[in-house]
């Protein structure tokens, strides 16, 4: 007699997405949204993730129409900014039969908080069920086995939260059941590759967006201890699904001058090699 | 109330000067997250738990006039005396009217976040009226004339050297001693004799029965039992959200509670109260303060399903390394950011954004409260209600109108990598470049992606 609760922003991940075979996938209009400051200062991440598609034999099309998903706004409160841009990625989007986005968080933002400024435009439902993450694009929609190739490197993986927890890329150490890791799933296969032992998996690394600016300190303080970890663990290469943790991680590393490597894993994926230097 | 507003991000910046601190204060809640992850890996039906606990609790809140009315009904069968306060200082005059009535003048006081909520004890004081607060971490905040900075831990921000000089000073103890063993015994013969002495003993409640008319109160130092075992006058306080229907909901509540709180299978003491002490009285006070409007708004609604066991601070990122204090609230921490600026949005405007938005707090939750979400959404009333300065405000709409336009953010953004790297560092690194106190800005490269992408489909 209990009322069902309101089922939380975080578990409405599950519905119907026909899985599709790369054979199907030939016939498809995939759309690539690149998120804006991968765009501008990430190009590689962006070129990446397509060559990866293109080698799996996926063709994506990256429609130029597009710029930011609106998560900047939206994060700060600012409602009425949101919309229009929300709207203009409905736009250039909705005639995709797919959208694959390398950034768990801007795909978590389409997927969870959309329907506060786009419910009941006409797409809005569709966009939502077919936007995805490259990782779970690749691993719950083309099944891929895993990338052939070769890292031999200690990997930290950093979990970002927005996948982690926002879109369930893999199991968080808060909550109890099987554990997996669609992240580490990819990487496994590399030749030669070993993986960090973190003392906390899946602390968040203190970016947060304007987070990081509004709360320096705090952010800044978060972005050493989640490098310490990594540096006590041996992590030679950090990588994550989400630029934007690295864009602060790598901010701090820099400013440190260590030698800790950071690769997005669509870079990893694709082949290509450790960056030279910092 | 005082008006002057919160600046969260300030008030984290000075603790964070003592880094040193800051990294014992996040290692030692961080202790207590990782005890708590053990404990509840123990119980394979975790998940089933807190869903279960989130359905009980927001059906209670669903049918709340019933349930209250059920339990007064219950309670004053059992010859229990039920009081209803609106406000904090209607809680605060019942509770001085009980005692004045009863010519009680010493008061040992259990752990309770409603009465710090609704400042009791000043009160009291300015009336006469002895209280000492018996929970050891509650004590040693109360002789350092501090507020708690946790719910569940009051002390987590004291070290034992500091604990030493504070018991050194006003119970006694050998100077310099740091023993947490002889300490704890030093307060333990403390509080004997002010347990021994009290007219009245006054407690919080952890769940408050419907159907039985009962509180319980869950306790690991036993000081809530001495404290109402001796007097003949309890007073329990009781916020109206603490109701569960039945006695058998309280074993999915036990279950989750020490465990995800401390780490513990269970507290130490689960006292059940169904009625007074031989000869004595027992009085049960309900407040609302707030409770009921914060239910009718559907957005936070849920925040009223919390059983402050605490979790939510321990692992926050934030909490950890800004401390209990820099939230200025008496209940600090992810749900202190809900529950506060829920009330006073322009007070507390700046802890929604005490938040990475990292959702570790909805996933520790035993009811499943989107505490991320719930901040996330009060930063939309925040500023639509234009409490966020105007600075933040006037980027959003920039970064909006240029968002919006994709010509001008591709201009834009060649004009950014165009001209970063030509600028001298003293421009791109001072004061006005937060960014850049502690971090690099990303290296800028000639080319953005779609500027690679359509070279690439000129060949």
């Amino acid at each position: 007699m209990l009322r069902e609760p309101p089922a939380s922003v975080y578990n409405q991940t599950a519905r119907f997405v026909p899985a599709i075979t790369l054979l199907q996938v030939d016939k498809m209009r995939i759309g690539l949204f690149v998120p804006c400051y991968v765009d501008q200062f990430y190009p590689d991440v962006g070129m990446a993730t397509l060559e990866l598609l293109e080698s799996l034999g996926v063709t994506v099309e990256f429609p130029t129409a597009q710029t930011c998903c609106g998560q900047p706004m939206a994060n700060t409160g600012c409602q009425s900014e949101t919309r229009p841009v929300a709207e203009k990625f409905l736009r250039v989007f909705r005639d995709f039969e797919r959208v694959v986005c390398p950034s768990g968080s801007c795909v978590a933002m389409v997927r969870h908080h959309y329907g506060q400024y786009l419910e009941g435009q006409p797409g809005y439902r569709e966009l939502v069920a077919k936007t995805f993450e490259l990782c779970e694009f690749l691993v719950d929609v083309l099944h891929v086995p895993g990338i052939k190739g070769s890292f031999p490197y200690r990997v930290g993986i950093h979990q970002s939260c927005h996948g982690l927890r926002g879109l369930r890329l893999a199991s968080s150490s808060e909550r109890v059941g099987p554990t997996f890791s669609k992240v580490r799933q990819l990487l496994e296969p590399l030749e030669g590759i070993t993986f960090s032992q973190l003392e906390r998996p899946d602390e968040c690394c203190g970016f947060g967006g304007t987070f990081s600016i509004n709360e320096e300190a705090v952010s800044c303080h978060m972005g050493h201890d989640r490098l310490a970890d990594h540096e006590r663990a041996g992590t030679q290469v950090l990588t994550a699904p989400d630029m934007s943790c690295l864009m602060h991680l790598s901010g701090i590393l820099r400013r440190r001058r260590t030698n800790m490597h950071v690769m997005h894993i669509a870079q990893i994926l694709a082949g290509r090699s450790v960056p030279n230097g910092k | 109330m005082a008006h002057t507003r919160v600046d969260h991000a300030a008030n984290a910046a000075a603790f964070i000067k003592n880094g040193e601190r800051t990294h014992w204060h996040d290692q030692a809640l961080w202790f207590v997250r990782a005890k708590r992850d053990r404990a509840v890996l123990t119980v394979s039906e975790w998940e089933q738990l807190r869903e279960t606990a989130a359905q009980i609790k927001r059906h209670t809140l669903a049918h709340l006039a019933d349930y209250l009315e059920q339990f007064e009904e219950q309670a004053t069968r059992r010859g229990i005396h039920v009081h209803w306060a609106s406000t904090a200082d209607e809680h605060n005059a019942i509770v001085l009217q009980i005692l004045r009535e009863h010519g009680a003048q010493k008061v040992a006081k259990s752990k309770s976040m409603l009465t710090e909520e609704c400042e009791l004890n000043p009160v009291l004081e300015r009336h006469g009226i002895e209280v000492v607060d018996t929970d050891l971490g509650e004590r040693i905040v109360q002789l350092r004339e501090e507020p708690p900075s946790h719910i569940v831990l009051p002390a987590i921000h004291i070290k034992k050297e500091e604990v030493g000089q504070t018991f050194h000073e006003h119970l006694g103890t050998a100077a310099g001693a740091t023993d947490p063993k002889y300490l704890t015994e030093a307060a333990r013969g403390h509080l004997r004799s002010k347990f021994m002495a009290a007219d009245a003993g006054i407690t919080g409640v952890n769940f408050a029965i419907a159907e039985t008319g009962g509180v319980v109160v869950c306790t690991n130092e036993g000081n809530a039992d001495i404290g109402v075992a001796l007097p003949k006058l309890h007073i329990a306080c009781v916020g109206i959200e603490k109701l569960i229907p039945r006695a058998a909901d309280l074993a999915v509540f036990t279950r989750l509670l020490a465990r995800n709180a401390t780490g513990q299978p269970v507290t130490t003491y689960t006292s059940h109260f169904h009625g007074p002490v031989p000869g004595g009285e027992l009085h049960i006070v309900l407040v609302d303060n707030g409770r009921h409007e914060l239910r009718e708004r559907a957005l936070f609604r849920e925040s009223l399903c919390c059983i402050r066991c605490g979790a939510c601070l321990n692992t926050c990122p934030v909490y950890r390394r800004s401390g209990g204090y820099s939230y200025s609230a008496t209940i600090p921490g992810p749900i202190g950011s809900v529950l506060n600026p829920a009330r006073d949005p322009k007070r507390y405007y700046s802890l929604p954004y005490a938040c990475s938005l990292c959702g570790s707090c909805a996933d520790v939750c035993p009811v499943a409260i989107p505490l991320d979400e719930q901040l996330l959404q009060l930063r939309g009333v925040i500023a639509g209600k234009k409490y966020l300065p105007l600075s933040k405000r006037l980027m959003m709409k920039a970064a909006s109108f240029v968002m919006k336009r994709s010509w001008l953010y591709n201009l834009s953004g060649k004009m950014a990598r165009w001209w970063l790297p030509k600028l001298p560092r003293f421009l791109v690194y001072n004061r006005l470049n937060a960014w850049g106190r502690q971090r690099e800005l990303p290296e800028t490269p000639k080319r953005s992606f779609r500027e690679l992408y359509r070279k690439r489909h000129e060949q």
